[in-house]
């Protein structure tokens, strides 16, 4: 295994156990907030929350980052999402930006796409980047708003024993290395993946589709001179019969996926030396290269009925879980926190009643069944399940070498995209003049703007977009100031496409997630509040 | 059904029907399988249309109902 220096961040605890003053506490201590899990989802709800002021304590029962790079493609929305938590800067720093894909099936190349960046985004569409650093930049992060002052504790080795829910708090039982202490929390975020131990003591079902096959992840540490591209083959002459990919993360670290079936044998299959024969018929006889990381993973396609359960609210991979196929596993769980961290802040508040949650439910859960869908249509495309479902998988990437029509049907992943909250119960009302990108309930299309990228100019509160056209200077309802945001109908060719069409101007109200509530070509003082109070819940 | 053309359409249907038995001619019936599929994603393609297409999914199944009857019958 490699040895080189800076590849073994995993090994080494970056949030060691410290004893709390909690712990010293007579009784339990009553907390706002108390994140379970402290990986990328759960570190994204306890930056979120504290940077708005919101008192949070995020436990994890270890110490340390992600073992092994595990989620490794971080899509545009994402990186936005983690831009406004403060972390996105060095995420795609360090990241591997990515925009080509080819496909091969048997021993030849059928056909390759080009993701195509529109341009005037400050994101790309993709990076490339091991989980563990990414958690060390928001480690990082929260040390850094600890420091600040800001309202945050990630307290490592406390593990939930017991969880006790009640109408106002939910009462943890938690132990540590120097023994148990209680903890009384007025709201759960459970973050704690997949395996959710808080799921399962609150008794919830996860329901789902099971996929009988194993895939074998290898992160190989290789000086190769594959370019920067997504490498996908169905059926290659290394794996026969089964699928492969390749995709590049940085400090020369390769990911590499073999699809290797329903019956092995694990442990057999997971030895160095069976590995390496693997990794030789792919590579060649004499690639030379280290194992950073072996695993072998099989997966599911499921979701809870609800994510909220009264003082329990569930996000990311404790919520719902797909197949790796489009990257919609970490990318998916930051549109949770990105959702609910504001609707939270308001109900903790009391400017917004408790059923502003249950907006969080229907427009996560929307967005988890579109996750959900589309990364079941891409399993059944990479391991078909009948014989029929075979012959026109290798139909369509037969046709799609030689016939253009046959590529659209070649589903390798589709890789994630944030959902528009459509049938939303807080869209306010929609001009359908203006462009359809940026309808209500849609997430804010980047653009360029004489001060700078819009997307770093939108967030954290409720903004009035007011664009050439006039607004009040002030704008405060329901005890929630909405900020101004004058912009001019010509800040660039991007910004007039993707906001204003052929409208001379426009009204957007934004929630603090960065999603478009509603909009209108022209101020309107009453209609503006009608909008606000639905949008928080209040109507 | 409501889009589906189920009347009458193909100039010289015997002429049609023999050039579609001549392309399996010397197949095996896996070879011919595979021929049919990428035949039907051809056609598909042409059609175009989403409810022509789910009509004619469903009308192909309804047609073939009794032939999966009767080899359900053999086999159970």
């Amino acid at each position: 295994m490699a040895q080189s220096p800076g590849q073994r961040i995993f090994e080494t605890p970056l949030y060691p156990y410290r004893r709390c003053a909690d712990q010293e506490a007579g009784g339990p201590v009553r907390r706002k907030v108390v994140v379970v899990g402290a990986g990328p989802i759960g570190l994204a709800a306890g930056i979120d929350l504290a940077q708005q002021g919101v008192p949070v304590v995020i436990l994890d029962e270890n110490d340390k980052v992600s073992h092994g790079s595990r989620a490794i493609c971080f899509a545009k929305r994402p990186l936005e999402i983690l831009d406004r938590l403060g972390c996105g800067e060095r995420m795609v720093e360090k990241g591997v930006t990515w925009n080509i894909g080819k496909v091969f099936f048997g021993d030849r190349k059928v056909y390759e796409f080009d993701l195509l960046p529109e341009s005037g985004h400050k994101r790309p569409a993709f990076i490339n980047l091991q989980q563990y650093y990414l958690e060390q930049y928001m480690v990082d992060r929260v040390r850094e708003l600890e420091a600040a002052g800001a309202p945050i504790e990630l307290r490592g080795k406390n593990c939930i024993e017991a969880v006790g829910v009640h109408d106002d708090h939910v009462r943890l039982e938690i132990s540590t290395p120097e023994g148990p202490y209680n903890l009384e929390a007025e709201w759960l975020i459970a973050c704690d993946g997949a395996r959710s131990p808080i799921r399962s003591m609150l008794g919830l079902d996860f329901v789902g589709k099971v996929f009988e096959d194993n895939f074998l992840i290898a992160d190989v540490v290789m000086e190769a001179d594959f370019p920067t591209e997504r490498w996908f083959w169905f059926d290659p002459p290394f794996n026969p019969g089964q699928s492969a990919l390749l995709h590049k993360q940085p400090d020369n670290v390769w990911r590499i996926d073999f699809q290797i079936g329903w019956d092995i044998d694990r442990e057999e299959e997971l030895k160095e030396e069976n590995v390496r024969r693997r990794l030789h018929a792919m590579l060649g006889e004499d690639a030379k290269f280290d194992l950073e990381w072996l695993s072998i993973y099989t997966f599911q396609c499921r979701r809870m009925e609800k994510f909220r359960h009264g003082r329990v609210i569930f996000a990311g991979d404790a919520a719902h879980q797909v197949s790796p196929f489009g990257a919609r596993g970490a990318n998916s769980g930051f549109q949770d926190t990105d959702n609910l961290a504001w609707k939270l802040r308001l109900v903790i508040e009391g400017k917004a009643p408790e059923s502003l949650l249950e907006s969080y439910d229907a427009e996560r859960i929307f967005a988890a069944d579109e996750n959900i869908l589309n990364s079941t249509r891409s399993t059944e495309f990479i391991t078909p399940k009948s014989p029929a479902s075979r012959l026109f998988r290798d139909a369509v990437l037969d046709l799609s070498e030689h016939f253009a029509f046959a590529r659209p049907l070649v589903n390798a992943g589709r890789l994630s995209v944030p959902s528009v909250y459509d049938e939303s119960p807080l869209n306010g009302p929609d001009d359908a003049a203006l462009p359809r990108r940026t309808r209500p309930g849609a997430p804010a299309a980047d653009a360029p703007t004489r001060e700078g990228w819009l997307i770093d100019r939108l967030g954290n509160r409720f903004q009035i977009l007011a664009i050439g056209t006039d607004v009040p200077p002030h704008f405060e309802e329901a005890g929630v100031e909405v900020e101004i945001l004058r912009l001019s109908a010509d800040e660039s060719p991007e910004f007039r496409e993707r906001w204003l069409g052929e409208a001379p101007g426009a009204v957007y109200l934004m929630r603090p997630d960065q999603h478009v509530a509603a909009r209108w070509q022209a101020f309107d003082a009453a209609a503006m509040r009608a909008a606000l109070h639905r949008a928080i819940g209040l109507e | 059904m409501g889009k589906l053309i189920t009347e009458p359409n193909i100039p010289d249907p015997d002429g049609f029907y023999e050039e579609l038995v001549g392309l399996h001619e010397g197949l095996t019936e896996a070879q011919s399988a595979a021929v049919n599929a990428r035949l039907v994603l051809i056609l598909a393609n042409q059609v175009g249309d989403r409810e022509v297409l789910a009509e004619a999914m469903e009308a192909a199944r309804k047609a073939a109902q009794s032939v999966i009857d009767r080899q359900e019958g053999q086999e159970g």
